[in-house]
């Protein structure tokens, strides 16, 4: 069959007949197997970790972002009330650019979950077809010659070795996503570092540069509604400061 | 016939889905070829749900070796690409 499918087939395939030659005693070949499969085992566990590792940096990223969000809406909120809207604005723009840091992370915390998942389920089967492959080739090297040996093991070692090919293919794919998160991860670590979510409370005097990449990076006109929204508000609170809203109607 | 979905396991078909199977499987290639990823959307869920559809999964303790070995079921038009260029999903 040519194809996606065959293509699959043929690859998987040979790599196994390739472990399998490579031994000329059968329960030489048992052995080594058993050996193989216990070793992918422990990688799969080390593949885990990892997935875990990554998914725990973004997740701490993740809530320090959604802090900041809050934090800076407040700001951009008070410097509004004290009529400071270069301020604001400076503050928005911030909120903005944490808020859509925060979409992706989100998304990919999700991702890895799934990958995370996935590998454990495929550990679970993998634990299973191993144990079954130990029980058959301890009855197999006592109970029969070499030569039968190496036929009747052949079948269940390919069953075997397919499923550790397989889960080869699943570790390389969540290896590559998570190296795919690292890079986002440092990503948003270098915004950090560069100032690009500090509060406005932290800002010097020297921060023009961040600013201005700032409003190229955010969309202005999203920050313009925002800004506008945020007046009107304010505006509707009429007759001075927010102080006024918080003595509310009942008293303990 | 014996199917795996890379990444989730073996199911045991009626020898008779072989065809329907290779079928789209064919014209997956071709959307493919041909960048259309739509197209190899559509069929890659075809063949999916074929699998679900008439397919029994096989026993953890079953060691038997596949006839078909699909991609992940969440592989990407990227990765299909990848399949007919380089290496393979499987680099050696």
């Amino acid at each position: 069959m040519p194809g996606l499918a065959g293509r699959m087939s043929t690859v998987v395939k040979s790599k196994i007949s390739r472990m399998l030659d490579r031994a000329e005693d059968p329960g030489e070949t048992l052995d080594y197997g058993y050996q193989k499969q216990t070793e992918l085992l422990q990688n799969v566990k080390k593949g885990i970790a990892d997935v875990v590792t990554s998914k725990k940096r973004l997740q701490m990223q993740s809530s320090k972002l959604e802090q900041q969000v809050v934090k800076l809406d407040t700001q951009a909120r008070q410097a509004l009330a004290q009529g400071r809207e270069d301020l604001a604005r400076t503050a928005l723009e911030r909120k903005n650019l944490a808020q859509t840091e925060l979409q992706s992370l989100d998304q990919q915390i999700k991702e890895l979950e799934s990958q995370q998942e996935q590998l454990t389920a495929n550990e679970q089967r993998l634990r299973q077809k191993i144990e079954q492959f130990r029980t058959k080739k301890e009855v197999i090297k006592a109970q029969y010659s070499a030569a039968e040996a190496q036929v009747r093991i052949g079948e269940a070692a390919n069953g075997v070795g397919e499923e550790m090919a397989d889960l080869g293919l699943a570790m390389q794919r969540a290896e590559d996503k998570t190296e795919q998160m690292r890079a986002r991860a440092s990503a948003v670590e270098e915004l950090e570092q560069a100032g690009a979510f500090d509060d406005i409370t932290q800002l010097g005097s020297g921060q023009d540069d961040i600013d201005r990449q700032l409003s190229e990076l955010t969309s202005g006109a999203q920050v313009d509604d925002e800004l506008s929204k945020m007046k009107a508000e304010l505006g509707s609170g009429e007759g001075g400061d927010q102080p006024a809203l918080e003595q509310g109607e009942d008293k303990a | 016939m014996i199917v795996r979905i890379s990444g989730e396991g073996q199911f045991r078909l009626p020898d008779e889905d072989a065809d329907r199977l290779n079928e789209l499987d064919n014209r997956a290639v071709s959307a493919v070829e041909e960048g259309d990823e739509t197209g190899f959307q559509e069929l890659w869920s075809q063949m999916l749900e074929l699998v679900s559809s008439d397919g029994n999964a096989i026993d953890g303790d079953e060691l038997v070796e596949s006839d078909v070995i699909l991609p992940p079921r969440d592989i990407t038009f990227e990765e299909a690409r990848g399949e007919f260029t380089g290496d393979g999903l499987i680099p050696d």
